[in-house]
């Protein structure tokens, strides 16, 4: 890294500039609650299927649990992803993400690269994968997983998705050891500037705001409507899916939300994730479906 | 001779998976080669982070032709036999061969170039490869452990053509992700691409890899007057996540050596892959670590030894904030949480596991406290309370290896005694055949109940080992209490053990096996007076009378069966309990006792033959129904010492004889009873001799067993020896004269039962 590095936001869009040259359709952030980018739908749907697809987005990431007050200085309830899904994966997908690591400043011949050996799986959508995290001289920079299933459905075509944790990302590149000290922007401004008291009222919202009897009792109307949507027909016949994911995520949400208020007894956590999972399933089960007969 | 070298190269393979990858290649080439009909002077695999290699030397060009002879109907066999027999051997009936009446056919088959071989085995090799997980990858169907890239196939020097799901064999392969030219390359033979690799700065062999890495890693520390922390664990993984593997020196910030050193070690190998660095001039670590880098960086390693620094730090504020954390909690907090943690579904919380280790703790601690070991119960009572504490602490949830180890710390810190914090600490141990066994009294008790517990309490719920799967760890926790009773000189009857935590569990289950002794109780009253036509069901317990032993509890089970017999009431639900349906518990306690026994015989077997002894003695001893297991390794070392004797091996062999005869004479019909007589008319010198010997040893044996002194025992048996062999030279024991016939068969039990107060001679191999 002999020149300046790059500050957050350029992070960002250097990696759209990246993955855009590479043929990926940049994406927003979806704008739902969700704990990891791999729920976006553009990757979790559509990794279902036999439809290419290529896409590459920013994806802020909610874990309620995992608030600090902004005291903490590599914890955050709220921070970025970067999603890259290739379907299928080109052969050349390894290289196209050192590539990647190259453009953002990073040089495989100074720094030390290693694939060490993570199958992902999250249970809550029934997806799981075989891949690496991918080290940068001993710390976790990205998740590299060839998805294997989705919903609980194995997929058609193997996707390559690459999650990049972008702060951490970040603070190797900027050589910072606080989250709040990363520099935004080139003219200075900081991470702390923009998010530090978010993190600080968040958290306390998410320890101690919210009314558990209003989170259990939203989330028992989340799940009635994800069945009620996917029994409802659209103008071609199809069932409401993509609607109807929308309320399994928000029910998640709700669920990391009482978990983070400790409203979750231990007894009950596996049947609440059991359910989140039952809902994805059934969208994933009917999206398939639907994704099939589009081909 | 030919050589055939593959290479299977992918994207990075796990490192765990790497070596057992090169001995199933090395097994499923073997086995297809043989079946091929192929001989071969060598074959070789390797395998590393991208790639699996084999390499076979001394193949022949082609397999040999062959003739195969096989037989047919006889040769006046209906005519159908023979037709179909023509039909599976596609010959007519004028190429068959006759030989004593029955039709052959000779098929003869032409050798088959072994080139031509090749791309149906590797195909089976690759389709069926038994990768641990493996994966689809693009629009392919084909799995493997991460995506297949490139095969090299080469035989005699030339590509064997053929394809996988698409990808070509070839002769070019690629060198080292980062460092190599960038570009595949084509290699000759194995030489030649063993050699190439090497430019392209890839280790191919494993054992390269890591003699690279040790030697570097040495030499960096040697350099600044340091020593490397050896990790054979780590040396393997490591050795595995890198084709060109460097050793660098990193530094730690030095603030973090006041964590405890199996912290900080921890930290590097589990979340980093670093080795640990000692200051040999200093005792303990050194404010450094070593990384093993995939490359020779352009700046000597500068800029990536600090990258891991930071990292690493990043780590240890994270082991130090639970070290800060947890000695803030303390013991009390944790030991409450215990109560919230299921050890086993049906073997309660890890609070209730607590307690009845606490209690069999201080009952092994009065045990050897009466052996005269310089122990307190109490305090072995208070050190096991405290001994599973640390599971709830955050750095043992983070490192679950580090339990019982931060235990000792913690315990430290709030000022328990040295003696209970070693407790704490070591209680573990033995953690298998190469660790050493704890020796101080307090450890051995904790340690001992810890997995008394752990065994009575998966028998019971009959989670047995059964073949290669042992999940609960119960060989080792059997052979940990043996090692422990036996290096100690622990003198107890296992059987009384078992017992005390079977009475454990027994008790502290809640409410069901109450109310089941609540109801017996009741009938066994009424049944008693002898007057109530309608036994009641009383649910309030609390003036039930207990049982307070295993015993009382196995004669209170038997009343509820008289009772519930008795009411004519449907004891369905008791029956349900006793024979071990009912939800937490169990097989009887007299059958888990039973398993639980033969399965320490089983170990002990185990543990002697390691140490080079016969395990049929250990049978031998076994059958006697003792349970000592220090008396038991005593006698088993003198009765091997004896049987090396010649008088040993013969008296066996007089014993087997014996042994045989009144076996015979068993099946006919009882076998006379009564004394030896020795005044009989005509009687042979040789009986009345060995009469007088028996009688002798009998009292001689008894003697030496009373004072537990099995040499002597064996020489009592020893004198045996002569009068035995002399009986058997001199004497028909199958006399026309009944009763002296009787009286020998009677001499013969008598010698039979004398040795078999010593060991039963029957379990021995001759």
């Amino acid at each position: 890294m002999t020149t300046e590095p790059l500050a957050f936001q350029d992070l960002i869009l250097t990696l759209h500039k990246y993955w855009g040259d590479q043929g990926c359709a940049i994406l927003q952030p979806y704008d739902i609650e969700v704990g990891a980018g791999t729920l976006h739908p553009a990757t979790v749907l559509r990794a279902l299927g036999p439809r290419p697809w290529k896409a590459a987005y920013v994806q802020p990431s909610r874990r309620p649990g995992d608030g600090r007050y902004g005291e903490n200085p590599n914890r955050l309830q709220h921070y970025y992803q970067y999603q890259v899904i290739l379907k299928p994966n080109p052969d050349n997908l390894q290289e196209l993400y050192l590539g990647s690591l190259k453009a953002i400043g990073i040089d495989p011949k100074l720094h030390d690269i290693r694939f060490v050996e993570d199958d992902w799986e999250n249970p809550t959508v029934g997806a799981w994968g075989l891949g690496w995290e991918v080290w940068c001289d001993g710390m976790e920079v990205t998740q590299f997983t060839y998805f294997q299933g989705v919903g609980g459905i194995e997929v058609d075509v193997v996707s390559g998705e690459l999650t990049y944790g972008l702060e951490r990302l970040a603070m190797y590149v900027q050589g910072v050891d606080n989250v709040y000290d990363l520099k935004f922007t080139r003219e200075g401004l900081t991470y702390g500037e923009v998010f530090l008291e978010n993190e600080r009222q968040q958290s306390e919202a998410n320890f101690h705001g919210y009314d558990v009897d209003g989170l259990k009792r939203r989330f028992e109307d989340m799940v009635a409507e994800v069945s009620r949507l996917l029994a409802m027909k659209g103008p071609q016949g199809q069932a409401l899916v993509l609607p109807a994911y929308d309320q399994v995520l928000k029910a998640s949400h709700l669920f990391n939300l009482m978990d983070a208020r400790g409203a979750i007894a231990v007894a009950e956590r596996q049947s609440y994730i059991g359910r989140i999972r039952d809902l994805c399933k059934a969208c994933a089960t009917e999206w398939v479906e639907q994704e099939r007969a589009r081909a | 001779m030919p050589q055939l070298l593959l290479e299977l190269f992918s994207e990075e393979i796990p490192a765990r998976m790497q070596q057992g990858a090169a001995r199933d290649l090395e097994r499923m080439a073997a086995e297809r080669l043989k079946a091929a009909g192929l001989s071969y002077d060598s074959l070789i695999t390797f395998a590393g982070p991208r790639r699996l290699t084999l390499v076979v030397e001394g193949l022949p060009a082609a397999t040999p032709d062959r003739e195969e002879e096989l037989k047919g109907p006889k040769a006046s066999a209906p005519e159908q036999a023979l037709e179909g027999f023509l039909r599976k051997t596609g010959l007519t009936r004028d190429q068959l061969v006759e030989r004593d009446g029955v039709l052959f056919a000779v098929i003869s088959q032409k050798g088959q170039s072994t080139a031509a071989l090749i791309p149906g085995m590797v195909d089976s090799i690759v389709r069926t490869f038994p990768w641990p997980k493996s994966m689809r990858w693009g629009s392919g169907t084909l799995r493997w452990v991460r995506p297949l890239k490139r095969i090299v196939a080469l035989f005699d020097g030339h590509v064997v053509p053929f394809d996988i799901d698409g990808i070509a064999s070839g002769d070019t392969t690629e060198g080292h992700r980062f460092l190599g030219s960038g570009q595949p390359f084509a290699v000759k033979n194995f030489e030649d691409y063993r050699a190439h690799l090497e430019k392209q700065f890839v280790l191919l062999d494993v054992a390269d890899r890591k003699l690279r890495i040790l030697e570097a890693a040495q030499k960096v520390c040697a350099d600044k007057g340091l020593a490397l922390v050896d990790d054979d664990g780590l040396l393997d993984e490591v050795a595995g996540l890198a084709e060109w593997p460097t050793p660098i020196l990193g530094d730690m910030d030095p603030q973090f050596l006041d964590l405890p050193p199996e912290v900080v070690r921890l930290s590097m190998k589990v979340h980093q892959k670093y080795f640990a660095v000692r200051d040999p001039a200093k005792h303990g670590l050194a404010p450094h670590f070593v990384v093993v880098a995939n490359v020779e960086a352009t700046d000597g390693g500068k800029a990536l030894a600090a990258g891991n620094s930071r990292v690493l730090s990043a780590r240890l504020n994270d082991a130090r904030f639970f070290w800060d954390e947890d000695r803030k909690t303390g013991f009390e907090a944790w030991s409450n949480k215990l109560s919230g943690v299921t050890f086993h579904a049906k073997l309660g919380t890890l609070a209730e596991r607590v307690d009845r280790i606490a209690a069999l703790a201080r009952e092994i601690a009065r045990t050897m406290k009466g052996q005269g070991m310089d122990i307190d119960p109490e305090q072995a009572f208070a050190a096991a309370k405290l001994a599973k504490a640390d599971l709830a602490s955050g750095m043992v949830g983070e490192f679950p290896e580090l339990q019982g180890i931060m235990g000792g710390y913690y315990a430290r810190a709030e000022g328990q005694p040295d003696a209970i914090a070693d407790a704490i600490r070591d209680h573990y141990k033995p953690q298998g055949p190469g660790d050493s066994v704890p020796t101080a009294p307090l450890t051995v008790a904790v340690s001992l109940a810890e997995k008394l517990d752990t065994l009575v309490g998966f028998f019971a719920i009959d989670e047995k080992p059964t073949g290669s799967k042992d999940p609960f760890a119960l060989r080792r926790a059997a052979l940990g209490v043996i090692r422990l009773v036996l290096e100690n000189g622990l003198r107890a009857q296992l059987s009384s053990l078992i017992d005390g935590v079977i009475w454990d569990h027994v008790k502290r289950w809640d409410n069901q096996y109450y109310s089941v002794l609540g109801v017996s109780e009741v009938r066994q009253e009424g049944y008693q007076d002898g007057a109530p036509d309608k036994p009641e069901f009383v649910r309030d317990f609390r003036h039930v009378r207990s049982p307070t032993s295993l015993s009382e509890f196995e004669d209170f089970a038997k009343l509820v069966f008289i009772g519930a017999e008795w009411s004519g009431v449907d004891g369905v639900e008791t029956e349900r309990f006793l024979n071990g349906v009912a939800d937490r518990w169990f097989d009887p306690p007299i059958q888990i006792r039973a398993n639980l026994l033969a399965f320490f015989a089983d170990r002990l077997k185990v543990l002697l033959r390691d140490q080079g002894k016969r395990h049929d003695l250990v049978d031998a001893v076994f059958a006697l129904g003792d349970d000592d297991l220090v008396r038991i390794v005593r006698r088993v070392e003198a009765l091997d010492a004896f049987l090396a004797t010649d008088d040993g091996a013969n008296l066996l062999a007089g014993y087997k004889r014996a042994s045989n005869i009144l076996k015979a004479e068993e099946k006919k019909g009882p076998l006379p009873t009564g004394m030896v007589e020795t005044g009989m008319a005509d009687q042979p010198a040789e009986e009345t001799a060995l009469a007088f010997a028996s009688a002798a040893a009998q009292s001689a044996v008894d003697q030496a067993l009373e004072t537990e002194d099995f040499a002597a025992a064996m020489r009592a048996l020893a004198a045996l020896r002569a009068p035995v062999d002399a009986f058997f030279d001199k004497v028909m024991v199958n006399s026309d004269v009944p009763a002296e016939r009787d009286n020998r068969l009677k001499l013969l039990g008598q010698v039979r039962a004398v040795m078999g107060r010593v060991a039963d001679f029957g379990q021995i191999a001759g």
